[in-house]
């Protein structure tokens, strides 16, 4: 059920709080509303019955493996 | 980047370190370590993985109350039933609900008779055929954790916007951390760390579950979930066994929060309240449901269609409840492979696409 699918944002709108995104080359469009930062094409949400609930860091992303790769290669 | 959470040489690196960290773990406890994800999505993509079977002998993984429609009591999904008996109700409802068995029928069942009920993705879309739809009562079935009902709430508000007058929800929502503390307070359970629900702590934030390793002193980890954010938990909280250490740590930054996802807390808030609800297997958990609150009652399905059911029968032999606190694992169960199979399932946790009964089946279970 919390079954969430990442989307890359294609277009945004913020006056009527929707964004197209983009997974595995399926459109759809979704709601922003509960989202309290900044969107912008490119970026990725995380959806969950149509509704993003949040932004994917990947600034974030890219850290954490880092941090990993380091983790195992000191082991 | 996001694909190299989908590396496997990365997986394959986190896995070999696996089972040397779980043996320290092991030596510990004098016995192997227990962890339990709490997240009917975890549950699937443990058994795809195939990780289990992988580190068999080294720890065992187990499966928790983190299906929203396993945990829907009997009663409630009764209920849900007897509501799609009502002339002139279109029952909306997430397609997880359809085919899990009340105590004598089930939705796609009375929906076989002739009763109305309607598959929704998003509460949304609901809404919009309740605007379609004026003659009709739509009752929504709220079913789901902190994830699913902001957007519940929304699709309530974007009804009262329109000033529909047909559309109302009957919730069953309800929250994790009342039930893992309930799980906690289990003296029999011996759970050594937890794999906690990405996509709910992206709505509480992760301090919501700090209690874990506070309060119980248990490691726990919330993840994402590609295999490697699985691994990457399964290895986080090993080594914290290992070192006698209990922290609760998040391993989803990418999406998590310290704090969550505040939006989404008001609109739930400013629709619900907590109270008392039952949960299968659980039996009542303190404040761990969200029901509409009393100025909105209008919307209530419970208020404005007041239903008194006959007393419901647990399902003969399922093992479900017994699954979902961790007691037993699915093949444990005498019904599993045999008279409950996800084509004629006896309990919810064969039937859900998430439950831990359908996934074992599914995934990890080969006829003998």
């Amino acid at each position: 059920m919390c079954l969430g699918i990442p989307g890359k944002v294609v277009e945004v709108n913020f006056i009527e709080n929707w964004a197209i995104v983009e997974t595995f080359g399926v459109q759809k469009k979704i709601s922003i509303t509960l989202v309290d930062e900044e969107i912008e094409p490119g970026d990725y949400l995380m959806v969950h019955t149509g509704y993003a609930i949040g932004k994917i860091d990947l600034r974030e992303a890219e850290t954490t493996l880092k941090l990993w790769e380091e983790i195992l290669l000191a082991e | 980047m996001l694909n190299n959470t989908r590396d496997p040489a990365l997986e394959q690196k986190i896995l070999s370190k696996l089972p040397s960290l779980a043996e320290k773990a092991s030596r510990r406890l004098g016995r192997p370590p227990v962890l339990m994800e709490v997240c009917g999505t975890h549950t699937m993509a443990i058994a795809k993985s195939g990780m289990r079977s992988l580190l068999a002998g080294n720890l065992e993984l187990r499966s928790g109350p983190g299906c929203p429609v396993c945990v829907t009591d009997q009663e409630d999904i009764d209920k849900m039933i007897a509501l799609a008996g009502l002339p002139n109700v279109i029952i909306a409802t997430f397609g997880d609900m359809l085919r899990v068995p009340g105590t004598g029928s089930s939705l796609e069942i009375e929906r076989a008779r002739g009763a109305q009920v309607e598959i929704f993705y998003s509460p949304s879309d609901a809404v919009l055929f309740a605007a379609r739809n004026p003659a009709k009562e739509i009752v929504f079935l709220g079913v789901g954790f902190e994830t699913t009902i902001p957007a519940v709430a929304l699709g309530l508000d974007a009804a009262i916007a329109q000033n529909l007058r047909n559309y109302t929800i009957l919730s069953s929502h309800k929250l994790v951390p009342p039930v893992m503390e309930a799980l906690l307070g289990d003296q029999e359970l011996k759970i050594d760390g937890f794999i906690l629900p990405g996509h709910v702590c992206a709505i509480t934030g992760r301090k919501a579950f700090d209690f874990i390793s506070g309060k119980h002193h248990i490691p726990a980890v919330i993840t994402g979930f590609e295999t490697v954010d699985l691994l990457e938990s399964i290895y986080l909280l090993l080594q914290q066994i290992a070192g006698g250490q209990a922290q609760t740590i998040n391993g989803y930054t990418r999406l998590v929060r310290e704090e969550g996802n505040k939006k989404a807390r008001e609109i739930m808030k400013k629709y619900f309240e907590t109270a008392d609800a039952r949960w299968r297997g659980f039996g009542l958990v303190p404040q761990s449901g969200l029901v509409l609150k009393k100025q909105y009652s209008f919307y209530d399905a419970a208020t404005r269609f007041p239903l008194q059911v006959p007393a419901s029968r647990p399902l003969k032999g399922c093992a479900c409840g017994d699954i979902l606190k961790g007691k037993l694992t699915s093949p444990q169960c005498p019904l599993f492979a045999k008279k409950c199979t996800p084509l004629n399932p006896v309990g919810p946790c064969m039937v859900s696409s998430e439950g831990a009964c359908a996934a074992y089946y599914q995934y990890e279970w080969t006829a003998k």
